[in-house]
């Protein structure tokens, strides 16, 4: 391999938004069908690019791959690379991206071009958080991609997009600043920011307790974990329909994804004394998010609250530090970025013909729109976690883990699974059975611009369902070294010995 | 021969020579050529600066001493030199439009320039504390007079008079301090005064101590001395403005942390928790200050006394990566202070300045380019990464937590999440409300200038390797 391909993957969007930057001029038909097809094409190539490092990509080892480094910042290094556990967010992400940008073909009409900048810029800084190798360029994409979401929200939003805006940004801001400082304390005890590095270097067990803290403050916030989830119905209810699908399917999972790549391996001490904190807190989500979702009267609010739930899920079976739970939340995730952003451009789909998300407003939509209809159901049940679809397996993987570590959790756990289902069967037949209401007589089904956006997700939906093993081989020698590490260091600790000794992996750090 | 001798010894003050030469020989030229060659004038201050700054950078490295020890020329003397000379030449590149549409280009304007930055240079290499104050007085008369002259406009006079009557009194308490300082050690060199304090210092010299840096807060606007900030901010004209913004700042900044780090290195324990002190206030009263502002230059204002308060967080250090902090804090905070100031200059309608935020509405719509490089500085500013800013509070507070300043630390990055709130309240402005009637076109100048800072705000994380080694070897020169 001589082209540094991840990087290509990486900067290409951004090229892209370049691109749009010189050659289009104007607001005039031309200048926004221009701006549309060169996003188009630029999600298209990075997305093909990205299928090419996955035909590449050697499953069996748990090493990062495609690495390229350079110097950087003096302290820290331009690190990248992809491993099992951070592939699959790359391609979830290139595989939305070109979605995102026919969802919004028709459905923005201001300021095309700035639209299609920002969400270039956006997927360069998504695809560099998953493929960053060093601390601080983490942080740098992690953070980054706070302003073009916030314009997004803010210009092409609802009507309290302002409101919904500033405490999306807000929010993630505040715990993230303290991830900083954790990042901070970390580069002063290991000498240096590089990820690699700092997974073999096993930091002192009081170092650990508070870095952890720290992450957490910042991770719980993004993906999102109750109590501190209320930013995300407000940014989601607010944003335009591509803008939610990408809140909903990858935002969200850079949360999970940090967890699975710093707080577990290189606080492994801290990650076994909190985890009865975080399934406490997954536990309220599930329920408590899923009761509150049964009282929405908004579309995009019931699906943003079932998001919390489902990300209680992922949370739990993180922390239950088993196979089976881990794979069953990268599973999850996934699977959670499919079918909740293929929910909200549902949701797109009717708000782009009746302009309302009232729930109240629908009704007997299947008499207009059978096509709708099933696609629809499809999205229902596997939200809902009906085997067969790609829910059932991971909310079944992350419950099974966690059955091995504590019953009581899962137990309950289990009840969110009955409770999504009231939720989610109560919207669907709200909105699509019943009556039709008199103001949806002319309603039309869905085109094809729209088949095109659905036709890869209903099959993505049901085939990972049916066949879960691709996405679950790519991932698990990662998986599998990640927990050998933490419970080698858990054991060490547990056995009596000083945990400053405890090293994550087999290997012996070289300061 | 022996004449020689002596020119080749003043060598490393050179650079002073030239500016007072220049200074003088403009000044002659403004006066003698009358009203008409103002803008002339101005604009040869301009290069003359420039030429002082390649002066700089052409001078031999190393570290030379002069004048019995009170005046050093070392590595960290040419880094804030240099910034400083940047910071001064771009406010006055700002001013020079300004003056011709206020009609109000005079060649005094940039002689007193000149002459304050000459303060400035001089006080970046005091080494003793004459030497200081000296330079802290030749800088400062200018600039009272500066912030006074638009002199038919109240609100000009009032900001020179109350600029001039708090600086005396802070002038005062520093030399007060300055005198105590000298009676408990018996010597004014900052090297002497280390060495006398090596072990621990009495409450005398303590007392002497939180007098001078009294003074050195008033300088640099940091809380408790910051009231004279917002309002002669509001008054100043805005070239002035943006003057006191940049060059002073950078100055004052630079001799807290030489007349700190060289001179009480025996008693960090004592200065450490006035330092975090000063910067917890200034960061807190900053961020919480500017939420309710509407005039766009008292923001500034408040948002300078928290940047102030950020760059002393490396101070508090008291280390080598803590001085270093403090360096690329104040490059990265010149090179914003200068793009949002060009942005301010250009809030232009029906030939008169506005001042409201609210004039800003719907920029993204009149003047799309001022408004993305606007809203990226003020991202920076806020300190969102990939941008400059984000870069500027990270290396001062990677010295915080190594120096085991954890509270300050947390309070600090949860003061600029507050901040953040004012930053993106100017970003909404611009980008989410309905426009307002378009500015005037903006001048080639201004946006020279805006376009040089923004591109270096945005850029700076593609290529930081130059400026924060130069301010690695600028901090070591200190230890």
């Amino acid at each position: 391999m001589t082209w540094p391909i991840l990087s290509v993957v990486t900067f290409l969007p951004m090229l892209g938004a370049l691109l749009i930057v010189i050659m289009v001029r104007g607001n005039g038909p031309v200048a926004k069908g221009t701006a549309r097809w060169i996003s188009m094409w630029t999600t298209l190539i990075t997305f093909a690019i990205s299928l090419a490092m996955v035909n590449r990509f050697d499953a069996a080892s748990p090493e990062f791959q495609f690495t390229e480094k350079y110097d950087w910042l003096g302290i820290s290094s331009y690190h990248m690379g992809v491993d099992g556990i951070s592939l699959p967010f790359v391609i979830l992400t290139t595989a939305l991206m070109p979605i995102c940008i026919l969802a919004s073909w028709t459905s923005i009409q201001k300021r095309v071009k700035e639209y299609m900048i920002a969400f270039l810029v956006l997927e360069t800084l998504m695809i560099g958080t998953f493929s960053a190798l060093d601390l601080v360029l983490f942080y740098l994409f992690f953070e980054g991609g706070l302003i073009p979401m916030f314009l997004i929200i803010g210009i092409w939003g609802g009507q309290r997009r302002v409101y919904a805006s500033f405490k999306f940004f807000l929010y993630t801001l505040a715990g993230s600043v303290l991830m900083l400082l954790a990042i901070m304390a970390m580069y002063w005890d290991a000498g240096t920011t590089d990820i690699p590095t700092l997974l073999r270097h096993g930091f002192p067990a009081g170092l650990q307790t508070w870095a952890w803290l720290a992450f957490f403050a910042s991770f719980a916030v993004k993906m999102p974990m109750w109590p501190v989830h209320t930013w995300l119905p407000d940014a989601h209810v607010e944003a335009p329909t591509a803008g939610s699908v990408i809140l909903a399917a990858i935002l969200l999972k850079m949360g999970g994804y940090g967890f699975l790549r710093f707080s577990l391996p290189m606080f492994p001490l801290a990650s076994h004394d909190f985890a009865p904190l975080v399934f406490t807190m997954s536990v309220v989500a599930i329920i408590y998010t899923s009761l509150v979702a049964l009282m929405q009267e908004d579309v995009k609010k019931l699906i943003a609250y079932s998001s919390v739930a489902h990300m209680g899920f992922v949370t739990m079976g993180i922390f239950a530090a088993t196979t089976q739970g881990v794979a069953g939340a990268v599973f999850q995730m996934i699977s959670h970025g499919i079918v909740s952003g293929a929910l909200f451009l549902c949701v797109g789909v009717v708000y782009d013909r009746m302009h309302t998300r009232e729930i109240a407003f629908y009704g007997g939509l299947v008499t207009r729109m059978p096509v709708f209809a099933f696609i629809f159901m499809v999205f229902t049940m596997a939200n809902v976690g009906l085997p067969g679809t790609s829910g059932f397996v991971g909310e079944f993987l992350t419950l099974v883990g966690t059955f091995k570590v504590n019953i009581p959790v899962a137990s309950l756990a289990t009840i969110g699974v009955i409770l999504s289902a009231g939720y989610a069967l109560w919207l669907y037949r709200k909105m699509i059975y019943g009556t039709l209401k008199p103001a949806l007589e002319g309603i039309k089904d869905i085109g094809f611009r729209e088949a095109v956006i659905f036709a890869p997700l209903v099959i993505l939906t049901i085939l990972f369902g049916v066949a879960p093993k691709p996405v679950l081989d790519m991932s698990a020698a990662s998986i599998t070294q990640l927990l050998d590490g933490y419970n080698k260091a858990v054991k060490t600790a547990e056995a009596g010995k000083p945990a400053v000794e405890a090293k994550v992996m087999p290997v012996s750090a070289t300061r | 021969m022996n004449q020689f001798a002596n020119i080749h010894a003043l060598m490393p003050i050179w650079p002073e020579l030239v500016l007072a030469g220049g200074a003088m020989l403009l000044l002659m030229i403004g006066v003698y050529a009358g009203e008409g060659s103002a803008r002339f004038v101005n604009g040869l201050c301009i290069v003359l600066l420039a030429g002082v700054a390649a002066l700089i950078v052409w001078m031999p490295a190393g570290r030379s001493v002069m004048f019995g020890g009170s005046f050093v020329v070392d590595d960290f003397a040419r880094f804030l030199k240099l910034l400083m000379l940047s910071g001064s030449a771009g406010a006055l590149l700002l001013s020079l439009d300004y003056l011709t549409l206020e009609k109000q280009q005079k060649a005094e304007f940039g002689i007193l320039a000149l002459l304050a930055t000459l303060g400035m240079m001089l006080l970046i290499s005091a080494a003793d504390l004459i030497a200081l104050y000296l330079g802290l007085e030749l800088m400062s008369l200018p600039l009272y007079v500066l912030a006074a002259s638009n002199r038919d406009n109240a609100r000009s006079t009032e900001a020179g008079l109350k600029y001039f009557v708090l600086g005396a009194l802070s002038s005062g308490m520093l030399l007060y301090g300055a005198s105590l300082i000298y009676g408990f050690t018996g010597t004014v060199s900052f090297s002497g005064i280390a060495t006398a304090t090596q072990h621990g210092a009495g409450l005398g010299l303590i007392f002497g101590l939180v007098f001078l840096f009294a003074g050195f807060c008033f300088k640099i606007s940091a809380v408790p001395f910051h009231m004279w900030t917002p309002d002669v901010y509001e008054g100043a004209p805005t070239p002035v403005t943006a003057f006191f913004a940049a060059a002073p700042k950078v100055a004052g900044v630079a001799i807290f942390v030489r007349a700190t780090v060289v001179a009480f290195p025996g008693i960090t324990h004592s200065w450490q928790q006035i330092v975090v002190f000063v910067a917890i206030a200034s960061m807190v009263l900053g961020a919480f200050a500017a939420i309710g502002q509407k005039n766009i230059k008292r923001l500034m204002a408040y948002s300078s006394i928290g940047h102030m308060g950020f760059a002393l967080v490396g101070l508090s250090a008291g280390t080598p990566e803590g001085v270093q902090g403090v360096l690329v804090y104040m490059a990265v905070y010149v090179a914003m202070t200068l793009g949002a100031f060009a942005c301010i200059l250009s809030m232009r309608r029906d030939g008169l300045l506005v001042e409201n935020i609210s004039d800003l509405s719907g920029l993204s719509r009149t003047h799309p380019a001022m408004a993305f490089f606007f809203a990226m500085l003020l991202f920076s500013l806020a300190g969102i990464p990939p941008l400059a800013g984000f870069f500027a509070k990270f290396y001062v507070f990677l010295a915080a937590i190594n120096a085991g300043l954890y509270t300050l630390a947390v309070i600090g990055v949860l003061a600029s999440v507050v901040g953040a709130f004012y930053y993106l309240t100017i970003v909404k402005i611009m980008y989410f409300d309905e426009p307002t009637p378009a500015f005037q076109r903006m001048p080639a100048l201004l946006g020279l200038v805006l376009g040089v800072s923004g591109l270096l705000n945005i850029l700076f994380f593609v290529y930081p390797g130059p400026l924060v080694s130069a301010a690695t070897v600028a901090a070591k020169s200190l230890f």
